[in-house]
């Protein structure tokens, strides 16, 4: 075999990653374009959609057949176009796209399923009139979507991460007058953003401590060797590393998008929004987000691994990636919205990426990524199916008997159902999980994260097999006669349940291929892949737990129908443990007892001090002046007016009573001067007297 | 008592009535009445010191006292004119009634 | 102080009391007359003959019937129905008591110097008449224009003017 390719010197960026960021671009300008159009105009808007997201699949398939082919040549391909955005002082912020193995399979799935789903809304939004609207939306989450998968800069990513939760946003609320909806929206932007929180923190103590935000940057990006040992020897709170400290931010923003525990709770209510967007967004392509940020920033995960070895970062990664699995397996149990059960599972499969990250590293997180976002994306589209021929129905104890009035949903939504389950050897969804169950039985920690990734293995088959057995078997117990979905919904279900199967094939140990495609290395078919200790009895193992959940979930609802208002065979068995689990074991609850209360109750008190004090101080303020001024007015009035009117007014009265002398009688004027010459007359005389 | 003290004496309390009159009374013409006793109680003084004073043959108390009996006939017509005028005009020659001029 | 002298005194002075005091005005024009007979005799006592002739002539003469044509032209014959003394005729009386006592102190005070007897001056008509044209020449004028301009005035200010030009 050929040795392991080394992915430095970095090469020279090519043709087509010069123009790789016209894949996230175009979409994004048709958004735009649509923005403009009146609703009227669908055919427009489909066409603007689909062709906009068929030129990104094109470009996609450029670049991942130029890496697989400079692959085949022996050379690992890693193209970087770097530009600065922004200069402040002496310190960049730069932007930049990377085209290496990651992205380009990156590219072509989310480029690919996302054109299927949005073939498949052609026909399920046909009868909605905000059908414009809609595509607006999805393109805009296409091109965001493909923006996080190409940036090389962890600002570019995280722009398009925030842009990829907005447009999730909307599309959730898409029927805005729900108030469900509308409410679903806004918790999960809200949850998402306590995540985003820590990842900010993240990119900021990583620029500050590397000087750069580039993943790759011939040697001067944050993941490359130089930038990781000079965070490897900056210690950080509670031994951790700064290295690993970061790590852990960027995990919790992850753990945000990608519905970890204790940030799942939005998951299962953004089923309120229109099905394609359920099989787009929170199945296929942005909770998988979370999972390709960890496979990004890998090199800062594992910085600072022994040899066979792994770090306290990818150690908190794999124990919540595994709580996560059986947590939401759990309460998948005991849900009866076709819909929601779907969204438990896809929590539960997302736990199973991040275990598989954790324990594995990147290939094996990644390929099952990549085929749970066919299968699932698959089983969304087939219940929409189901949904829009049960003519609205979610409930699955109102369903049905539908494999022979839906013949075609069936098929394949039955091998979406196995791949998930993991039926051996056929099916995708096997291989892909039973890497990552071989990683966990060889993990150097701990053997706990293995037996419980069995045991939700055992699980997801119980709830499929029950899902199952509610929709398509027994009677038709719905108010209404199904049918089965048009050609332009069924086709693209075909297409997707052809890889559910067909990928498979890249991921066996005895052909290793996408493993050594992600990883730089050579590889061929060879049979003595199997050979390695302890497999086959892995594989035996599996093996024997999905037919174990099969069978137990066909024995107790297989072929029964009960009705709607009786309760459920296990329900009837364990009452108060299917409470527990119908009631999703109450973390949303939890939540609105401790976090929202305390906001509601800060909120109170902040409008209580808006109010009281801060109102109050205004308005003692303005008392103050106002009072001020009457003070003044009264001063005015009284002292200032009063004191000058009295003044004049004494004036008056004393000049009118001087004026009383001038009495105008003549014998008065005689006397007083008779009387003054009497005095004059007196003094003269005295003062003359000798 | 010397004789001019006595004339002086006289003079003195002719000139008393005479004001008293003039500050008392309401009528006007008494008053104008009272303002004649009092010009003549000083023509009677100044005759009085010519007679004892030490140049009499300079006659200068005489003439003093000669025009003071001109100028008195005369104010005396001017008065009374005045007097028969207001009359004419007020109806009355109560002084107590004339304050048109009071202040 | 001879005996005539009290005589004529007692005599203008009643005559002046009189003058002020009696109630119809009238009488007090009479009144007024006869205090003008006692000051002339007075005059003649002095030794002034002429000045006692002028004073009969004009006083008596002249002002006493222009004083009664006065009262007669405004109807001073009634008697008003408020009285003859005016509101404030104690203040008046005061004042002229008042006048009384000083003049009456002056006199008492210098009576010792002043002089006593001098023997009669000789005094003619002809001198009197010399002094008039000689030393007192401007005197004379100007008193001549005065009782031209207070006749002229008088009868102006007396004149009843016709109805309807008030």
């Amino acid at each position: 075999m050929q040795e392991s390719i080394s992915f430095t010197p970095q090469l020279a960026a090519s043709p087509i990653t010069g123009i790789l960021w016209l894949i996230p671009a175009v979409p994004m300008v048709a958004s735009g374009a649509m923005a403009l159009l009146k609703q009227a105009k669908r055919k427009t808007a489909a066409n603007l959609a689909i062709g906009s997201l068929s030129v990104s699949l094109l470009l996609s398939l450029v670049a991942f057949a130029h890496v697989v082919s400079n692959w085949a040549n022996g050379v690992a391909t890693r193209e970087t176009v770097n530009f600065t955005w922004l200069q402040f002082g002496s310190a960049n912020v730069d932007l930049g796209w990377v085209l290496d193995p990651l992205s380009a399979a990156m590219l072509v799935m989310v480029s690919f399923v996302g054109l299927l789903i949005f073939i498949y809304s052609l026909g399920y939004m046909e009868h909605d009139e905000n059908f414009t609207r809609f595509f607006c939306f999805l393109s805009l989450f296409a091109g965001s979507m493909l923006g996080v998968v190409i940036a090389n800069s962890l600002l570019l990513l995280f722009m398009c991460w925030e842009l990829v939760g907005l447009t999730s946003y909307l599309l959730i609320g898409f029927w805005y007058q729900k108030p469900a909806a509308a409410a679903a929206a806004k918790k999960a932007f809200i949850t998402t953003r306590v995540g985003d929180v820590f990842f900010l923190l993240g990119i900021v103590w990583l620029f500050s401590q590397t000087g750069t935000l580039l993943f790759y940057n011939h040697g001067a990006g944050s993941m490359e060797a130089g930038a990781l040992s000079a965070l490897l020897t900056q210690p950080a709170a509670l031994g951790l590393t700064a290295a690993g400290a970061i790590g852990l931010l960027i995990f919790a923003g992850a753990a945000g998008k990608s519905g970890q525990f204790p940030l799942h709770v939005w998951l299962p209510d953004a089923m309120e929004g229109p099905t394609p967007v359920s099989a787009l967004i929170h199945a296929a392509t942005m909770v998988a987000a979370g999972v390709y940020l960890i496979a990004r920033v890998y090199p800062l995960m594992h910085a600072g691994a022994l040899t066979g070895g792994t770090t306290t970062a990818l150690t908190v990664v794999t124990w919540v990636g595994a709580f996560t699995a059986v947590f939401a397996a759990l309460i998948a149990v005991a849900q009866n919205d076709i819909k929601r059960i779907l969204a438990y599972s896809t929590v539960s499969q997302l736990g199973y990426m991040m275990a598989g990250l954790g324990m594995g590293g990147v290939a094996v997180g990644m390929f099952h990524l990549i085929t749970h976002a066919f299968f699932k994306a698959l089983l969304f589209m087939g219940a929409g199916s189901v949904i829009h021929g049960c003519h609205e129905e979610q409930d699955v104890r109102r369903m049905g008997g539908l494999k022979d009035k839906m013949p075609l949903t069936f098929i394949t939504y039955a091998i979406g159902m196995l791949a998930l389950c993991g039926f051996p050897l056929l099916f995708s969804g096997f291989w892909s999980k039973d890497g990552i169950l071989e990683a966990a039985r060889h993990w150097s920690v701990a053997r706990t994260p293995f037996y419980m990734l069995v045991f939700g293995a055992l699980l997801t088959a119980f709830y499929m097999t029950r899902q199952v057995a509610y929709v398509f078997f027994g009677e038709s117990r719905g108010e209404k006669t199904a049918h089965e979905s048009p050609k332009v919904m069924t086709t693209p279900l075909a297409i997707l349940a052809f890889f559910a199967v067909a990928l498979g094939a890249i991921g066996t140990p005895a052909w290793p291929w996408f493993r050594a495609f992600l990883e730089g290395g050579a590889t061929r078919f060879d049979m003595q892949g199997f050979a390695e200790p302890g497999l086959m009895l892995l594989m035996g193992t599996s093996t024997v737990v999905v037919f174990l959940g099969l069978g137990l979930g066909w024995t107790i609802y297989g072929g029964k129908s009960p009705k709607a208002e009786e309760p459920d065979a296990l329900e009837r068995a364990m009452p108060v443990v299917w409470g527990w689990l119908r009631d999703r074991l109450y973390v949303d609850e939890l939540y609105g007892g401790t976090v929202i209360a305390f906001y509601g109750w800060w909120g109170r008190v902040a409008d209580w001090l808006d109010r009281r004090v801060w109102g109050g101080l205004v308005a003692g303020v303005a008392g103050l002046f106002a009072g001020w001024a009457r003070l003044n007015r009264f001063l005015d009035t009284n002292v200032v007016d009063g004191s000058f009117d009295k003044g004049c007014e004494e004036l008056s009265t004393k000049g009118g009573l001087l004026a009383r002398v001038q009495s105008g009688r003549v014998q008065s004027y005689l006397r007083i001067l008779a009387l003054a010459v009497v005095v004059l007359a007196a003094i003269l005389i005295w003062s003359s007297r000798a | 008592m010397t004789p001019l003290a006595g004339f002086l004496l006289v003079a003195a309390l002719l000139f008393s009535i005479g004001l008293a009159g003039a500050l008392t009374r309401r009528n006007a013409i008494l008053v104008l009445i009272g303002i004649e006793l009092m010009l003549n109680a000083a023509n009677l003084n100044l005759i009085a010191f010519w007679r004892y004073g030490p140049h009499p043959e300079m006659l200068t108390g005489m003439m003093f006292a000669i025009f003071s009996i001109a100028v008195a006939a005369a104010e005396a017509a001017v008065g009374l004119g005045l007097v028969i005028s207001i009359h004419r005009h007020a109806n009355t020659t109560d002084l107590d009634q004339m304050n048109r001029m009071k202040g | 102080m001879s005996f005539v002298f009290y005589l004529l005194a007692a005599l203008t002075v009643a005559g002046g009391l009189a003058a002020v005091l009696l109630k119809n005005t009238v009488h007090c024009a009479l009144a007024l007359t006869v205090a003008f007979a006692g000051l002339a005799f007075l005059y003649l006592n002095l030794d002034a003959q002429f000045a006692g002739f002028a004073q009969i002539l004009v006083y008596i003469g002249a002002v006493a019937i222009l004083v009664v044509f006065a009262i007669l032209l405004t109807k001073g014959s009634e008697t008003p129905k408020d009285g003859v003394f005016s509101k404030t005729w104690l203040a008046g009386l005061a004042v002229a008591a008042g006048v009384f006592a000083v003049l009456g102190w002056a006199v008492l005070q210098t009576a010792p110097m002043l002089p006593k007897a001098t023997p009669a001056p000789a005094v003619t008509v002809g001198q009197i008449g010399n002094a008039l044209v000689d030393r007192y020449v401007l005197p004379l004028e100007i008193v001549a224009v005065l009782l031209t301009v207070a006749l002229i005035g008088a009868v102006i200010v007396a004149l009843h003017e016709k109805e309807g030009t008030r």
